[in-house]
């Protein structure tokens, strides 16, 4: 392949897939219980960034989801809040207006989510509309095609305009792991978004399946760990579309625990994606609590 | 099965079978990996059982609830094919389950007659389908201006604690439940479980969609409370002589006040009655507002 003059200057290592394969495994055998898995629960309720993602979106479904971040269950006050509250651009004023005062972040979704095939113009100007209502994170899509076609020095300078866009909100890349295809290209993905300005870097929209796989996730942690060694700067990891059971969110935070250490065990560093998750977590919380099994009627939407 | 080998097997060490349990339409082992011996009378093993706790309970529970509104969805009349379906599979397997019923000690007569009457039981439940309906719904006589009508819908998820009766005790608890549109975990924790596993191989083959019967065994102290307290169950079946157990269920059962239906019969051959059914559905009153 012919390399272009801004990937030129780095080369990512290559994936031993079943390699990474058999440490998931084993990091998913790990047993955590009673106490250490309550602080686990709460610390994924503190990671979550609430998400809706629909076309169906209204104000009054982000006014509801927002309620929600500020109050995750009635019954249980003392929970933290979550992270920050997910959605399109056109409702980032809402969001913004309805968590004025509670420490919980806007993220807005921009570039022409999910699929990002629109022109920079465009994407930019999707950003700063983004940040002027309000957001305090940007969640950008890389452009796929272009990367797949080999033409990284595209994505970087798109990945660097829209930093510069951004302004004072922190940026999250996503790399849409499940069109990448190959571990390779999800490594040489996160690299390459590290380097242009991210300070995240997300698994996917949600909108494809595969998302955040494990192994995927162990990629992108080991990509953030060699580049915190080279530069010594700590990027944020958000796995984000097919976690929606507290068991799956523990394996995660394990895995993060093993690969980059306490440090990333912080919603200033680590972030899940969901919209399904945060009740499941909230099921297990009370049921460790009560030792009731609970029905997921209990729970607000 | 186990009579029938021949003799030439006396040298041969005995395959025994471990009956797995089942849930969510597969049969898995229990989440611990936890064995029991079923045992004949004369205290030979005759096969493995799975020891359950109360994360099989937990899983069981995630099915049947999964399966629950596709199951009520389903027409009545269809309910009532593959209630059918069910007693055309057991019938073609009454031999297996005379065995099972003889090796538990058992005559070979009252074996069969078990048999023939659990396959009767089915049909039974399985005219009662489509006909529960309009014989226990109403419409109601009111002062006001509105058209009142009452009509019965599945209490939902039933917990079933299966009782000592293997077979027929067995089928008769669940075949009113799954009629009406409910689906069950049922706790198989008596003496004899085998014909109850194998019951659920029964299952597996007669077009019950998966979810809709879950068969659970194991020992009553480790799952019956964790199943009673479970707040996505909606209704208990406590098939029980002991009113001991049944209260220290329905104790438990206050969380989310679930329906509790006890049933302490020991024997079960003329325990056929739509009223089984009933007793697992809610009565929804609808007030319709008419013109005057």
């Amino acid at each position: 392949m012919q390399m272009s003059p801004a990937t030129a200057s780095f080369e990512s290592p290559p994936i031993d897939t079943v390699g990474v394969e058999e440490r998931v495994a084993r990091l998913c055998s790990r047993s955590i219980k009673k106490d250490a898995k309550l602080q686990a629960l709460h610390l994924t309720l503190s990671m979550i960034d609430l998400t809706t993602l629909e076309g169906a979106d209204s104000e009054g479904k982000v006014r509801q989801l927002c309620a929600k971040a500020l109050q995750l269950h009635a019954a249980l006050p003392d929970l933290p809040h979550v992270a920050a509250v997910c959605v399109y651009p056109a409702l980032v004023g809402v969001a913004k207006r309805a968590l004025e005062g509670s420490g919980i972040n806007v993220a807005s979704v921009a570039t022409s989510f999910p699929a990002g095939q629109a022109p920079i113009e465009i994407k930019l100007l999707e950003v700063r509309k983004a940040v002027e209502a309000g957001a305090d994170e940007v969640d950008m899509v890389i452009s796929r095609g272009r990367c797949l076609a080999g033409d990284f020095a595209y994505s970087a300078d798109e990945i660097a305009s829209v930093k510069e866009a951004c302004g004072e909100a922190h940026l999250k890349v996503i790399l849409e792991t499940g069109e990448l295809g190959t571990l390779d290209a999800v490594r040489r993905a996160s690299d390459l978004a590290m380097r242009s300005g991210a300070d995240f870097i997300k698994t996917s929209t949600g909108k494809i399946k595969p998302a955040a796989t494990m192994p995927v996730v162990l990629v992108m942690l080991e990509a953030i760990r060699d580049h915190y060694l080279r530069t010594g700067e700590k990027i944020g990891m958000k796995p984000a579309g097919g976690i929606s059971t507290a068991k799956d969110a523990i394996r995660h935070l394990v895995m993060v625990r093993e690969t980059l250490g306490q440090d990333w065990l912080d919603p200033d560093l680590y972030r899940f994606g969901a919209s399904s998750l945060a009740n499941d977590v909230l099921r297990q919380i009370v049921k460790q609590r009560s030792g009731i099994y609970q029905s997921f009627d209990d729970f607000s939407l | 099965m186990s009579e029938q080998r021949p003799a030439a097997a006396a040298d041969r060490l005995p395959v025994l079978k471990t009956h797995k349990v089942y849930v969510g339409g597969k049969f898995p082992r229990s989440e611990s990996g936890r064995l029991d011996r079923a045992l004949a009378p004369d205290g030979t093993p005759i096969a493995n059982i799975c020891r359950c706790s109360r994360k099989d309970v937990r899983d069981a529970v995630t099915a049947a609830r999964a399966a629950q509104a596709g199951w009520a969805a389903r027409t009545a009349y269809n309910r009532g094919q593959i209630l059918y379906r069910i007693a055309e599979m057991l019938e073609g397997r009454s031999g297996q389950f005379e065995a099972l019923l003889a090796a538990g000690g058992t005559t070979p007569d009252q074996a069969a007659a078990e048999v023939q009457t659990a396959t009767d039981r089915l049909l039974h439940y399985a005219g009662w389908t489509d006909k529960f309906q309009q014989v226990f719904s109403s419409v109601n006589p009111v002062a006001t201006s509105h058209f009142n009508f009452s009509i019965l819908e599945p209490m939902g998820l039933v917990g079933v604690l299966a009782p000592e009766s293997p077979l027929l005790g067995l089928v008769s608890s669940i075949a009113p439940a799954i009629a009406g549109g409910n689906t069950t975990v049922v706790l198989v924790t008596g003496s004899q479980p085998l014909p109850a596993t194998t019951f659920g191989e029964v299952l597996n083959s007669s077009d019950v969609p998966g979810g809709v019967v879950n068969i659970l065994t194991g020992r009553r102290d480790e799952m019956l409370a964790p199943l009673a307290a479970h707040r996505d169950v909606d209704a208990l079946l406590l098939c029980s002589p002991d009113p001991g157990i049944a209260r220290s269920a329905e104790i438990e059962a206050v969380h989310n006040l679930k329906r509790v239906a006890v049933r302490p019969h020991d024997d079960w051959k003329n325990i056929q009655s739509p009223y089984e059914i009933t007793d697992l559905q809610e009565v929804k009153t609808t007030w319709h507002p008419i013109g005057s």
